[in-house]
């Protein structure tokens, strides 16, 4: 098994207005993405167990022009509020890099 | 290359008050630019400037890029055009930047005519729009109601590119917008000099947050150069360079979808566009189609919610490092029963959030069996209550429990770091986004009000 660390050239997290996360995962090639885009840790499903999501609220869009796999997910509160840990959404991506592909 | 029918748009940075390098500026200008455009912010650094009005930057660096842009309006006689003032493009923001465009222009012996556009939007507005049935939601929020819009401090509907034009016509050289679209105070003058409309929209997608979309993020701002049927890109900076990657990938950038962008009077569809080098630092694009909807205006509204009082300790000791979360959770537990016990309160009066940092406060989630435990960790607490000063009251009460908690009953207390003193920080208030809707109007200047500076007055 690959890990997505190892698979990916960069992943990157980032809010998409005060109600979503973005998760770009590039690959290092058209080829690697479409070695993977299959991948059973890829699936929104894995996605939201990765991340303790609620069971189907994650979208995925794949880019293969740009060999990019594109997911988008609601944050648990707006962004800002009393429980805020992370305003941007920048380093939600992190826990993903560990997922097994 | 570009034709003399072309719209030339220089984006100096991608948010007023980040920092201008005026070479790049005179370069990008002397490329036979049409308009500078920009934004001076958006929602991105959370729902403290629209409940507050106060600017994430700081009036020295506003006006010290307003100064720069403003001198180069003059020198070249091409129309500014600034989006989403004072950071989150309420009322306040508006006049704020119209106070600092008065100042400047003062300073450089300067009579430009300024346009200042406002957005935001009376509650009772809503309200009446939402009883028409003329507010929908946008997921994840279902349907809104009238509690919810009470509770808004401030309320912003999101513009279009329509208010800039109808200034530019009557006559404006500066435009200082509230809350627009990132895309639309870019797309204006294309728009307005007849560019198509798929390519002035995309290429405002694309430069809206200036050089991200270069080969060097870091390094200046861009141009861009709209056509009929196809729009270029480059950067300002002559070092720098952009490339087929680095355009067509910025669709992705804060969006949830990287081949549709809904805008207020329509969908920029990008899934057909395609991306050329054209030489050594420009990018090609064609392709890309708006298809014309009914009229909308995004809202954005924020609340106040309760207030703060932080304290951090640093624990470099091993005994707790060898198991955060289990000395995090009795300490939890310690400290709400504390409150309860000796303060009288219900649990419902307040929260008591921590937060490991080194461990998992950044993420929330549990961290995977047999991790290396930390060197050191940084922990901070979190007091939530009604007031400030029952919040800093919690964190008072809690501080000997907070500085002393043992890992075992039967070691000697440690004393964990604190680094300020006093040891608790008073956070204010939090704010929170409670709208993701959309109000039908009939075109995009219907909710919005223009008004001219007066250049002896401030704004009016």
């Amino acid at each position: 098994m690959t890990k997505l660390r190892e698979a990916a050239r960069y992943v990157r997290s980032k809010a998409a207005g005060p109600f979503w996360i973005t998760v770009d995962v590039f690959f290092p090639s058209r080829d690697a993405f479409d070695a993977h885009r299959g991948a059973d840790g890829l699936t929104t499903g894995a996605i939201e167990t990765c991340l303790s999501l609620e069971p189907g609220t994650a979208k995925r869009i794949d880019v293969p022009d740009l060999g990019v796999i594109k997911f988008a997910y609601p944050r648990r509160n707006p962004q800002g509020g009393m429980t805020e840990r992370d305003m941007h959404g920048g380093q939600q991506f992190a826990p993903l890099l560990d997922l097994e592909i | 290359m570009t034709a003399s029918s072309d719209t030339v748009v220089v984006v100096p940075v991608g948010a007023l008050g980040a920092g201008i390098e005026p070479a790049h500026l005179e370069a990008g200008l002397a490329a036979g630019a049409h308009a500078i455009a920009l934004d001076a912010g958006s929602t991105d650094s959370g729902p403290s400037c629209l409940a507050t009005g106060i600017s994430k930057y700081s009036r020295e660096a506003v006006k010290s890029d307003l100064t720069l842009l403003m001198a180069a309006q003059a020198k070249y006689g091409v129309p500014l055009l600034v989006g989403s003032c004072g950071t989150a493009g309420g009322d306040d923001g508006v006049n704020w930047t119209c106070e600092i465009a008065v100042e400047v222009a003062a300073e450089l012996g300067l009579k430009p005519r300024i346009a200042a556009l406002y957005s935001e939007i009376p509650g009772d507005v809503i309200r009446t729009r939402l009883a028409q049935g003329k507010v929908r939601p946008l997921p994840p929020l279902g349907p809104l109601d009238d509690a919810t819009i009470d509770r808004c401090a401030h309320i912003v509907g999101l513009m279009g590119p329509e208010p800039y034009i109808a200034a530019l016509k009557a006559g404006a050289d500066v435009v200082l917008g509230g809350r627009t679209t990132d895309t639309a105070v870019i797309a204006a003058v294309p728009l307005m000099r007849g560019a198509g409309a798929g390519p002035a929209w995309h290429a405002g997608k694309v430069s809206e947050c200036g050089g991200l979309c270069t080969v060097d993020p870091t390094d200046g701002g861009v141009v861009i150069s709209v056509g009929a049927d196809a729009f270029e890109i480059w950067p300002m900076s002559e070092r720098n360079r952009c490339d087929v990657y680095s355009v067509s990938s910025h669709m992705l950038y804060e969006n949830t979808d990287p081949f549709l962008l809904i805008e207020p009077g329509g969908v920029l569809d990008v899934s057909a566009a395609r991306y050329d080098l054209i030489d050594a630092r420009r990018v090609r694009v064609e392709g890309s189609t708006f298809d014309p909807r009914p009229y909308t205006m995004k809202l954005e509204g924020a609340a106040l919610g309760p207030y703060q009082t932080l304290m951090w300790v640093g624990i470099a000791d091993p005994d707790v490092l060898e198991n955060v979360d289990v000395f995090v959770q009795a300490l939890h537990a310690a400290l709400v029963g504390r409150v309860e016990r000796v303060m009288k309160l219900s649990q419902d009066a307040f929260d008591i959030s921590l937060r490991p940092y080194g461990w998992n406060a950044v993420s929330g989630l549990p961290v995977p069996d047999g991790t290396t435990p930390p060197r050191e960790i940084g922990l901070m607490f979190v007091a939530t209550a009604g007031t400030q000063d029952l919040a800093t009251r919690i964190a008072r009460t809690c501080n000997p429990y907070f500085f002393h908690f043992p890992v075992r009953r039967e070691k000697e207390l440690p004393s964990y770091g604190f680094p300020f003193s006093p040891a608790e920080v008073e956070r204010g208030q939090t704010y929170e986004f409670v709208l993701n809707h959309v109000v039908e109007t009939t075109d995009g200047l219907e909710l919005v009000r223009l008004q001219w500076v007066n250049l002896d007055k401030g704004a009016a």
